[in-house]
C-alpha cells in the first residue's frame, strides 16, 4: 500500500542524493559567482544591461501604466540606436550614441504593480533578484514609489520615479538610491496660487474636498499654504474616502458654506466624479459672495480630462509637461516635439504627461552611467546630484542634491472650452518659472527625512 | 455545509486512523503516515531552491524559473497563512473573509518593533503574533455569535475596517497608503547603529536579505537566509497543524463543522472550541505577517483589503480545504501565477512562436496573450474554475486521483493527507 509513496520518497532520496552530489565538487573546488564581485547589486554581465518597469498594468491608474510603459519601450529603442532618437537629439549632454548604454545593449522586463505597495514590491523584488535588473522605473501613485523606492535603497538598485506628485517622495520618505523627476504638491500650490489670484482676485474663500491619503493631504496643504499667503481664506476642508464614487453628499453642503472657490484634491477617478458632481450641482453657474464661483482642480492629468469630459471646460490646474509646450510657448521647451513626434509615429497619439516623465527618467539615467562610467548605483548617484540639463521638454532642469527632486518650470492649464480632438483637451494658461516653484530643502513640508548614504548593494 | 451524509461514515473510518495513530506513533508524536508526510514537506521546503530552479539560467525556459528569493519566501509565507486559515475554514467550516486583516495586524505590530526596539526579527515576530491573536480575539468573540454567511460579512466587515483605518483615519500609526518601512532615524532603542545608518532585518547578525549563489553548469541556485528562516517556521507551523488537525480538539472541531446544532443539543458549547480555532488561525495569519515583515521590511494598509482576504479562500480551497497539504500547494500556485505568469509580455511571447511563420506567428501571439502578463487573473479564474468542478477535493485530490491510477487494487491505502481529504470535500 505504500508502494507509490516508497517511490516517491525514493524519488526524493535519489533526487537529493544527486543535488548534493553534483554541488558537493562545486562548493569545494569553484570559488562561485567569482565574476559578479564587482562591489554592487546586478553588475551586468555579458554585452546587456536589464533595466526593469514596474508600472500599474491593472487597478485604476492601468491607462497610465500602459502609456508609461510605451514610453519605456520608446526610450530602450532610442537607447539602442532603433528609430529617431527623440529627445536624445536636443538632450544637452551628449553621451547618448544609440550605442546601449556603456555600449551595451539594453533589455528591459515589465512587471504590474496593480497599484498596490506589496504587488509592486514584489514585481520589482523579482526583476531585481531574478532578472538582475539594475535600474527601476515607473508607477502611477506615491504610495508604490516611496514603497519601491526603499526596496531600491534596501537591493542596492538605482530608483527613476515616474508619476508621483506627493512631497513625501523626496520629502520625508526621500532615498539616495531614488529619483524623482515629475514636480509635486508644493511645486502645484506654488505655480497654481499666483494665477488663481490673478484670475479670481485675492479675496477668495476655498473649501476643499481632499481624497483621504498621503497624496490628498500633502497636496491640500501646499495649496492651502500657498493660497493663503497671498490672501485668500480656507473655509473648510473634508477629507472623502478613496473608494467614493458620488460626491453628491459633499458637494451640497459646499455652496451654503460661504465658499466662493472648491479645490478638489482628488486625483484619477475620484476627479473626474467629483467634478461631474460639482458641475451637476451647477458651481459652475452659481455666484457667492458677490463673485462667480469657480473651481479647482490642483494636479490634471490627460487621462482624466479625458474622463471628466466637457466638465473640465474652464477648471485650472497644473501639469509637469504637455505635449503642445514648445509650440506655444517656445524653444526653451526644446526636446518636447522631437518626443511627441516620435512617440506620435510609433502609437499614432500624443504622449502624456506620465509617459513623457518616464521617457526622461530612463534617458537620464542611461546618460549618468555613460557620464560616471560605470553601472555602479553610487557613481549614478554621484552624476545625478546636481546634474543640470536642458532639451527634455521642460526647459533647464536641475536634480538637486540635497533631495534628488527635478526643479523645472511648472505648467498651469486649464480645461479647453472647444477640444479639437480628445487630445487636445487642455489649453496651457502660464508657465510658472522654475524660481517662483523652488524650495529649501528643508522645508517645513518636506521636514522629517534623510537621503542617507548611497547603496551600492552586494 | 453539504456534506452532513456523508460525514458520519467518513468520522467513522477517522476513528480507527486517530486510534492507531495513538498505538503506532512513529515519531515526535506523529503517525507514521504523518510523519512521512512532514518529512516530505521538510524535504521540499529545504531543496526548494533546486527544485524551483530546473531551467537553465540563460535558456528561454528561465522565465518559469521560481527560486528567487523573494518568490520562495512568499510561497512559505503564504504558505503558513493558508495552514492557518485551513485551521479554522478547513475543521470547523467557518469561512471567514477577513483573515487578511490578521495578516495586516501581525505586520503593522511586527515593523514597529523593528522601528521602536529592534531590527532583529524575533521580537517583531514574536510581537506580531500575540497582537494578531488578541485581534482576533476580539473580531472572534463578536463574529462567532453568528455562524455562515453572517460570520462571512461579520469578518469581511471587520476587515474592511481595519483597512480604511490603516488607510487614513490611523494615518499617524500606519502611515496611511503609503505604509511603513524601516528609516534612518528610527529610534531602534535595542540596536547600537542606530540613528546612522539603515538598519536591515537580521537574525542574531545574520541578514535576511543575504544569499549564497550556487554555479552549477549554467544552472543558479540561490540559498537565501530569509527564506529558510521562514522555512523553518513554517516546517513548525505545519506540525503543530498536523498535531492539532489529529488530536481530540481537532476532532471537535470537526464536529462543529459536520453538525454544530447536534452538538450545541447534546450540552455541549462549541462556542469555545470555535473561538480558540478562530484565534489560532489569526495568529497563523499574524505569523506570516510578521515574517512577511521580516523578509521585507515595509507593510502597506492593502494586504488587509478584501481581496487578501479573498485570496487565502482561493489557496485554501485550490489546494484541498481542510488537507493537510492542500493549503501549501494552493499558495504555492496563486503565487507562482501571480508573480511567473504575470510578468510574460507579448515581447516574449513573440520570442517563443519565432520559429512560426509571421501570420500564424501573431494570430498564436494574440491567442495567448490575454491569458498570460496582465491577464493572468484570467488563467487563475479559468484554472480555479476547472479545479471546484473537477476536483472538488483540490489539488490534493487530483493529486490522489493520479495516485490512484497506479494502484487500483488498493484503493484503500493512501497518505495521511489523503484520508484528511476524503473527510473534508470542499464546499
Amino acid at each position: 500500500m505504500t508502494k507509490s509513496n516508497f517511490t516517491r520518497r525514493g524519488l526524493l532520496k535519489t533526487g537529493t542524493a544527486a543535488g548534493a552530489g553534483l554541488a558537493m565538487p562545486t562548493i569545494f573546488t569553484s570559488k562561485v559567482w567569482g565574476a559578479a564581485h564587482t562591489g554592487f547589486t546586478n553588475a551586468p554581465q555579458g554585452d546587456t544591461v536589464t533595466l526593469g518597469f514596474n508600472v500599474p498594468q491593472s487597478g485604476p491608474y492601468a491607462d497610465e501604466g500602459a502609456d508609461e510603459l510605451r514610453a519605456f519601450q520608446l526610450a530602450v529603442e532610442h537607447l539602442n540606436g532603433e528609430g529617431d532618437g527623440g529627445m536624445m537629439q536636443t538632450f544637452s549632454s551628449k553621451t547618448l550614441e544609440g550605442n546601449g548604454i556603456m555600449g551595451k545593449k539594453v533589455q528591459f522586463v515589465s512587471g504590474d504593480t496593480q497599484t498596490k505597495s506589496d504587488a509592486a514590491r514584489a514585481s520589482a523584488k523579482s526583476m531585481i533578484e531574478k532578472d538582475g535588473a539594475i535600474m527601476i522605473s515607473g508607477g502611477s501613485s506615491s504610495g508604490v514609489a516611496v514603497a519601491v523606492q526603499a526596496l531600491c535603497q534596501e537591493a542596492g538598485i538605482i530608483f527613476m520615479a515616474g508619476l508621483t506628485h506627493a512631497n513625501d517622495t523626496t520629502g520625508k520618505d526621500k532615498k539616495a538610491n531614488g529619483f524623482r523627476h515629475f514636480f509635486n504638491s508644493y511645486m502645484s500650490g506654488a505655480a497654481l496660487a499666483p494665477i488663481l489670484a490673478k484670475e479670481y482676485g485675492k479675496d477668495r474663500k476655498a473649501y476643499h474636498l481632499t481624497a483621504d491619503y498621503n497624496w490628498g493631504y500633502t497636496t491640500e496643504q501646499a495649496i492651502r499654504e500657498s493660497t493663503e499667503a497671498l490672501g485668500w481664506e480656507t473655509v473648510n476642508s473634508v477629507l472623502t474616502p478613496l473608494t467614493q464614487t458620488d460626491f453628491s453628499s459633499y458637494i451640497a453642503p459646499v455652496l451654503n458654506s460661504g465658499a466662493d472657490v472648491l479645490v478638489l484634491n482628488h486625483y484619477g477617478g475620484n476627479m473626474v466624479n467629483s467634478l461631474t458632481n460639482a458641475v451637476q450641482f451647477g458651481l459652475r453657474e452659481a455666484t457667492a459672495n458677490g463673485k462667480k464661483f469657480e473651481i479647482v482642480v490642483p494636479l490634471y492629468s490627460e487621462l482624466m480630462a479625458r474622463g471628466a469630459g466637457k466638465n473640465i471646460a474652464g477648471i485650472l490646474g497644473s501639469q509637469n509637461w504637455d505635449w503642445k509646450l514648445e509650440n506655444e510657448k517656445g524653444a526653451r521647451y526644446t526636446g518636447t516635439n522631437a518626443f511627441v513626434k516620435s512617440f506620435g509615429e510609433k502609437y499614432g497619439f500624443p504622449p502624456s504627461q506620465a509617459a513623457h516623465t518616464c521617457y526622461v527618467q530612463t534617458l537620464l539615467y542611461a546618460d549618468a552611467v555613460n557620464r560616471a562610467g560605470s553601472f555602479n548605483p553610487c557613481a549614478v548617484v554621484e552624476a545625478l546630484e546636481g546634474f543640470e540639463f536642458d532639451g527634455m521638454g521642460n526647459g533647464p532642469t536641475l536634480y538637486r542634491a540635497e533631495d534628488h527632486q527635478c526643479f523645472k518650470d511648472v505648467v498651469v492649464v486649464r480645461g479647453k472650452e472647444n477640444p479639437e480632438n480628445e487630445f487636445d483637451l487642455v489649453e496651457i494658461v502660464e508657465v510658472t518659472p522654475v524660481d517662483q516653484v523652488t524650495y529649501p530643502p528643508d522645508h517645513p513640508q518636506f521636514a522629517g527625512g534623510a537621503l542617507g548614504e548611497c547603496n551600492p548593494g552586494a | 455545509m453539504t456534506d452532513h451524509t456523508t460525514d458520519p461514515r467518513t468520522a467513522a473510518s477517522a476513528r480507527p486512523a486517530t486510534a492507531s495513530h495513538a498505538t503506532e506513533t512513529a515519531f515526535l508524536g506523529l503517525g507514521p503516515k504523518d510523519f512521512r508526510l512532514l518529512l516530505i514537506v521538510i524535504a521540499l521546503t529545504m531543496l526548494a531552491p533546486f527544485l524551483l530552479n530546473p531551467f537553465p539560467a540563460g535558456s528561454e525556459l528561465a522565465q518559469f524559473n521560481a527560486g528567487y528569493p523573494d518568490l520562495m519566501q512568499r510561497f512559505v509565507i503564504f504558505g503558513i497563512f493558508a495552514i492557518g486559515f485551513n485551521i479554522l475554514f478547513g475543521l470547523t467550516g467557518y469561512l471567514s473573509f477577513g483573515h487578511a486583516a490578521f495578516l495586516g495586524v501581525g505586520s503593522y505590530a511586527a515593523i514597529w518593533m523593528m522601528k521602536l526596539l529592534t531590527m532583529n526579527v524575533i521580537p517583531a515576530i514574536v510581537l506580531s503574533v500575540i497582537v494578531a491573536g488578541i485581534f482576533a480575539l476580539l473580531v472572534g468573540f463578536i463574529s462567532l455569535r453568528r455562524s455562515g454567511i453572517y460570520f462571512s460579512i461579520l469578518t469581511l466587515a471587520f476587515a474592511q475596517m481595519s483597512y480604511a483605518l490603516a488607510y487614513s483615519v490611523l494615518t499617524p500609526i500606519t502611515g496611511g497608503e503609503t505604509g511603513l518601512q524601516a528609516k534612518i532615524n528610527d529610534p531602534r532603542i535595542l540596536d547600537p547603529g542606530a540613528g546612522q545608518s539603515l538598519g536591515r532585518a537580521n537574525l542574531f547578525g545574520l541578514e535576511m536579505g543575504s544569499s549564497y549563489n550556487l554555479q552549477i553548469g549554467d544552472w543558479s541556485f540561490t540559498f537565501n537566509a530569509g527564506y529558510y528562516l521562514a522555512a523553518i517556521v513554517m516546517l513548525v507551523g505545519f506540525y503543530l497543524a498536523i498535531r492539532l488537525f489529529r488530536s481530540p480538539f481537532g476532532m471537535m472541531l470537526r464536529a462543529v463543522k459536520s453538525n454544530q446544532q447536534r452538538m450545541n443539543y447534546t450540552g455541549l458549547n462549541s462556542r469555545p472550541y470555535t473561538l480558540a480555532a478562530f484565534v489560532i488561525s489569526g495568529m497563523y495569519a499574524g505569523l506570516a505577517g510578521g515574517l512577511m515583515v521580516a523578509m521585507d521590511t515595509q507593510v502597506g494598509p492593502e494586504r488587509m483589503f478584501w481581496t487578501a482576504s479573498g485570496e487565502v479562500v482561493l489557496m485554501t480551497i485550490l489546494g484541498g480545504a481542510g488537507t493537510l497539504i492542500g493549503p501549501v500547494l494552493g499558495a504555492g500556485m496563486i503565487k507562482y501565477m501571480e508573480n511567473i505568469v504575470s510578468k510574460i509580455n507579448d515581447n516574449i511571447l513573440h520570442q517563443w512562436f519565432s520559429f512560426l511563420p509571421d501570420g500564424l506567428e501573431d494570430a498564436l501571439v494574440a491567442i495567448v496573450y490575454p491569458f498570460i502578463g496582465k491577464g493572468w487573473n484570467l488563467t487563475l479564474g479559468i484554472v480555479f474554475m476547472l479545479v471546484v468542478i473537477f476536483l472538488p477535493g483540490g489539488l490534493v485530490q487530483g493529486g490522489q486521483k493520479v495516485a490512484r491510477l497506479f494502484r487500483r487494487n488498493n484503493r484503500k491505502g493512501g497518505g495521511a493527507e489523503s484520508e484528511a481529504a476524503k473527510k473534508q470535500p470542499a464546499e
